[in-house]
């Protein structure tokens, strides 16, 4: 039966409980090698304390906003390492640790929250689209890329990120659908971290879980513990294997928690309780790893505090250079809305430009 | 559709002129585009075998194959994401909107992202995507599709907006648009998909950002595009009758707007009057007659005036004929630009 084998396992797979011993439900998952473990595990904590650092810079007023990705830091870091090269990742604003761990440097990546520009990065260096606002529409360009990789013989593919809120866009459902018809080498990968802002996902979808979603459209979908970074990392790369051998695209479903309010600017005081999000401190994808990597003894206390120091680093250089004033040019505004600036676009410039001459002259 | 001579690709065979249809210049510059560059894809809804509602890409699937020129599922921002993403890859899509007001559902992707995208990487990514819609009346269509949305796209930074007039020009403009680094919105008068001319097609022409002047004239200037460019010519015939000697426009480009053509126009003539089907609050007339006021007011003999569409929902079919901009209406506003005053 088809439909028998698009349905999502029943219980999120587990690679890695959350006291660091063997998950008991590990499906068809492949246990990563222990070099992916150390660097899962890298990654994770460089990327709390860069989370953490821009959690403060934002409100310090350094950054006009930051959506904190705590919590979910498995499922930043497991998707970004589990691409290839020549893959493509497609973000939304609350992942900024996959674009850090995926080589965007730290300043760039938070050009767009820093207010500098929209975005900070080049997309092609690292294979990173611009952080999308707006929800859900990154499927469709992951999918269209995915599919142009494809007409072109390229051997390529786009990995999506977004939310649990996202999904209920319409935009995912198409992205969903064109993937499957054209069998797209895209990966679809929904942290699903409980609340699209203050909207808990049981007013979100009647769905029995938002990886059995993927049965509608023909796409195998995985269920997931989005706190464990080797299930995360594993299911990924499964699904980048199967679109790069024309397999079409997967559906993953990663249960996690946002243990961050939405943004600096939002209270999740009003809509969640003080004891859920203790419950999820105790499922730390860190600690978790960390456990793991200490029993099997590949971690120690001397490699444990190397990584700190790294992370402070990091936190450092991301706190100095976020203290240097930007150097925004306004005379910029006008240089990328086409490919060559209209007539019109160079009037504006110029009287932009007079006017802050003038402003300039008339200071004291 | 009418079947009628289309010059076979070549440019030697190009020399001749043959009367043509618009729908079929459409179609001869879209496989012209696709034998010139690899990396140009056409698709959208019904586009593949039946080769479009109206046609226009009739043949083609046949011609170069289904992954260049492929059915989409009925999903409009789809169309459009995935055309997003696929320019991010190398490639040149070309889509079909199959109507006006069903090309909404992809004006998220069209203003937040198409648009944008070069701006938000500073010039990084470019998205050289041509979207193609069949806009306006005049056809006896019901509702909702007869729409004139120039101006929801106009109205969008980042957008090039272009709308040809005439067949020849329609193929032009089409090549000229895929050739473009920009996102196109390419509107076509789908009322003048059948109207014929005697002409040689050609991708060599006026660049894709310039109004042309289609007839000459030393009294009024008037200002036309898309459907409304026949009606506008027909117009200045009739006017020659009553001793007006009107010039015509064809905008060709919505946006960028041609200010320098305009300019030199109205600034010689000293009186201008803008034509489109849309409705006028607001509407596209508005930011012409704005901008020449500002460039040209010293040259004025008579406010600048505007025939349009009424501010109203487009009517349906029985009643459309009311709504529609035509010749007497243009006269009427030719005769309101205040000649009393001349020489006072």
């Amino acid at each position: 039966m088809v439909t028998q084998r698009l349905l999502p396992s029943a219980a999120p797979l587990q690679l890695i409980d959350p006291d660091g011993r063997p998950g008991q439900n590990p499906g068809g998952l492949t246990f990563p090698e222990p070099d992916v473990l150390i660097s899962l595990h890298r990654g994770m904590v460089l990327g709390r304390r860069f989370d953490t650092q821009a959690t403060v810079l934002a409100k310090q007023g350094r950054l006009a906003v930051y959506p904190s990705s705590r919590g979910q830091d498995a499922c930043q870091v497991g998707a970004a390492l589990a691409l290839r090269g020549q893959d493509w990742l497609f973000p939304t604003y609350r992942d900024s640790v996959a674009i850090l761990t995926r080589g965007v440097d730290a300043a760039e990546t938070l050009a767009l929250l820093r207010g500098d520009w929209h975005c900070g990065y080049d997309p092609y260096e690292r294979r990173v689209a611009p952080q999308c606002t707006p929800l859900a529409t990154n499927t469709l360009h992951a999918v269209g890329l995915a599919h142009a990789a494809t007409l072109q013989a390229k051997d390529q593919v786009a990995l999506v990120l977004l939310g649990d809120g996202a999904t209920s866009e319409g935009d995912a459902h198409e992205a969903l659908n064109f993937a499957a018809l054209w069998k797209a080498p895209v990966v679809f990968l929904v942290q699903n971290n409980g609340y699209a802002i203050s909207v808990p996902l049981a007013k979100q979808s009647a769905a029995p879980t938002l990886a059995a979603k993927g049965i509608g459209y023909g796409i195998p979908p995985l269920l997931i513990d989005g706190n464990d970074a080797a299930a995360v990392y594993a299911a990924v790369a499964a699904g980048v294997e199967r679109a790069a051998t024309g397999g079409g695209p997967t559906l993953i479903e990663a249960i996690t928690y946002r243990v961050e309010a939405h943004t600096n600017a939002d209270d999740a005081t009003r809509y969640r309780t003080d004891d859920e999000v203790r419950g999820w401190l105790d499922r730390d994808p860190i600690a978790r790893l960390e456990a793991y990597l200490r029993a099997e003894r590949l971690l120690d206390d001397e490699a444990a505090s190397r990584l700190a120091a790294e992370a402070e680093q990091l936190a450092a250089d991301v706190r100095d250079r976020m203290s240097t004033e930007a150097s925004a040019d306004p005379a910029e505004l006008f240089e990328h809305v086409y490919a060559r600036p209209t007539a019109a676009l160079e009037r504006q410039r110029a009287t932009l430009l007079a006017e802050l001459e003038e402003l300039e002259e008339s200071a004291p | 559709m009418t079947t009628v001579m289309i010059p076979p690709a070549g440019d030697t065979a190009r020399q001749v002129p043959a009367p043509v249809t618009m729908a079929a210049a459409l179609n001869q510059a879209l496989a012209d585009s696709l034998a010139a560059d690899d990396r140009v894809v056409v698709f959208g809804e019904d586009v593949g075998a039946l080769g479009g509602v109206f046609r226009i890409t009739d043949g083609l699937a046949g011609k170069f194959g289904e992954h260049r020129v492929f059915d989409t599922p009925i999903a409009e921002s789809g169309i459009v994401g995935t055309a997003i993403g696929m320019a991010m890859n190398g490639l040149v899509p070309v889509v079909e909107m199959q109507f006006d007001a069903f090309a909404y559902p992809a004006f998220e992707q069209v203003t937040s992202h198409l648009a944008k995208l070069r701006n938000r990487t500073r010039g990084r990514v470019a998205l050289p995507v041509v979207i193609r819609v069949p806009f306006g009346g005049g056809i006896g269509g019901v509702e909702h599709h007869s729409d004139s949305s120039e101006a929801y796209y106009t109205h969008t930074p980042g957008l090039r907006v272009v709308t040809p007039g005439t067949p020849a020009d329609a193929y032009l403009l089409l090549r000229e648009a895929i050739r473009c680094p920009d996102p196109v919105i390419f509107l076509e008068p789908k009322r003048r998909y059948w109207s014929k001319e005697t002409a040689v097609l050609t991708p060599d022409g006026p660049p894709i950002d310039r109004a042309v002047v289609r007839r000459t004239g030393r009294d009024v200037t008037l200002i036309a595009y898309g459907g409304m460019v026949a009606t506008a010519l027909e117009a200045a015939e009739a006017a020659a009758e009553e001793d007006w000697d009107v010039e015509v426009i064809d905008l060709r480009s919505l946006s960028p707007f041609d200010d320098q053509t305009l300019t030199e126009s109205v600034s010689r003539t000293g009186r201008a009057v803008i034509v489109h089907e849309a409705a006028g609050f607001a509407g596209y007339g508005a930011e012409v007659a704005a901008r020449l006021t500002e460039q040209c007011f010293h040259y004025l003999e008579a406010p600048i005036l505007r025939v349009t569409g009424f501010d109203i929902p487009y009517p349906p079919p029985r009643l459309e004929q009311y709504h529609l901009p035509n010749t007497d209406r243009i006269l009427d506003a030719i005769a309101r630009l205040q000649w009393e005053d001349e020489g006072a």
